[in-house]
């Protein structure tokens, strides 16, 4: 099987300035801003719009049952796992693949965490109290902006996984290729961190 | 590669500062919370909390703070005005909302509760 070699891919391009990878990683990570503005705005427009008292009005604190508790727990699980994938590129550009990959390792690790956590102490619950999309604006948000970000975590986790094992070959081949592809993954899991900073006062304590 | 070793060095220490700063600032957001500012006051300091804490990832963590790339900041440039027209979108269609809600949006009393009093 013949391979394509993709240019630039380590030497930056002379119109843009920089390796190919990390300008398509920006301008998806544009896209994702706009996904997630349009659920935020959303979510702007139906809480200033809602009633203020009667069935339609905004839920408080004590209707909405999430607990800052488990939000602030899974949202330092994320910064360190920012750390970690920071680490993990820092690592490889110290030509050091192992700690590297153990970073990695942890950054995945940490993810799946998050992942648990949201389900056995916040989805699940919810599901079995009631408190389920339908029930009411807030939660129909609630699921619909977690429930994406949580999409997201796992697309890291399945990203993350392919690095560390099958994706790492490409080390021996070309190791700045492999680092610039780290640092474009890192891209995602950061705004990835980035969306939820917003998203645990937003949801969890306004 | 183009860092040396020692800016690599350079870099990992301000991964742990950016790391110790959004910890402190996640404890501040839960306890500022807590407190009962008037008006949008508790709105706006837990967003300013989250933007300042969103630029320290994507300065430092995302390295934005050492891109030289003009492609990269044109598209940025874009996207943020394009972002800022999205969540102004509540805004303009304030004179769409049914009325009983804009007396919620913008009152405290609410012609359902406060008998039309405003």
């Amino acid at each position: 099987m013949s391979v394509a070699v993709l240019p630039y891919t380590v030497k930056p391009h002379p119109v843009t300035g920089v390796y190919s990878g990390k300008l398509g990683t920006w301008l998806f990570l544009a896209s994702e801003v706009m996904l997630f503005g349009a659920l935020f705005s959303a979510y702007v427009l139906l809480r200033v719009g809602a009633p203020a008292t009667g069935p339609a009005a905004w839920p408080t604190h004590d209707q909405t049952h999430l607990s800052w508790k488990i939000g602030g727990f899974n949202t330092l699980v994320l910064i360190v796992s920012s750390v970690t994938m920071v680490m993990a590129w820092a690592s490889l550009k110290m030509n050091n693949l192992a700690k590297g990959r153990m970073y990695l390792g942890i950054t995945v690790a940490l993810a799946f965490v998050f992942i648990i956590v949201k389900l056995l102490f916040e989805y699940i619950p919810k599901f079995n109290a009631g408190h389920t999309p339908s029930h009411n604006n807030f939660f129909a948000l609630y699921f619909t902006l977690t429930g994406l970000h949580a999409l997201h975590i796992i697309g890291g986790i399945v990203v993350i996984t392919y690095f560390i094992f099958p994706g790492s070959t490409l080390w021996r081949k070309d190791p700045e290729y492999y680092t610039n592809r780290i640092e474009c993954t890192g891209l995602y899991w950061h705004f990835v961190d980035l969306v939820w900073i917003f998203l645990f006062p937003v949801l969890y304590l306004m | 590669m183009s860092d040396a070793h020692a800016d690599i060095s350079k870099h990992v220490k301000s991964y742990i500062g950016v790391f110790l700063a959004l910890a402190v600032l996640t404890v501040v957001t839960v306890a500022i919370s807590r407190v009962h500012f008037s008006g949008s006051g508790n709105v706006i300091v837990a967003l300013a909390i989250a933007a300042f804490k969103a630029s320290l990832v994507a300065a430092i963590f995302m390295h934005l703070k050492w891109e030289k790339s003009p492609s990269i900041w044109w598209s940025l440039v874009i996207c943020a005005m394009f972002f800022l027209f999205l969540i102004l979108i509540p805004v303009l269609a304030v004179g769409d909302l049914p009325p009983q809600a804009q007396h919620g949006m913008w009152d405290v009393v609410s012609p359902a509760a406060g008998g039309g009093g405003h």
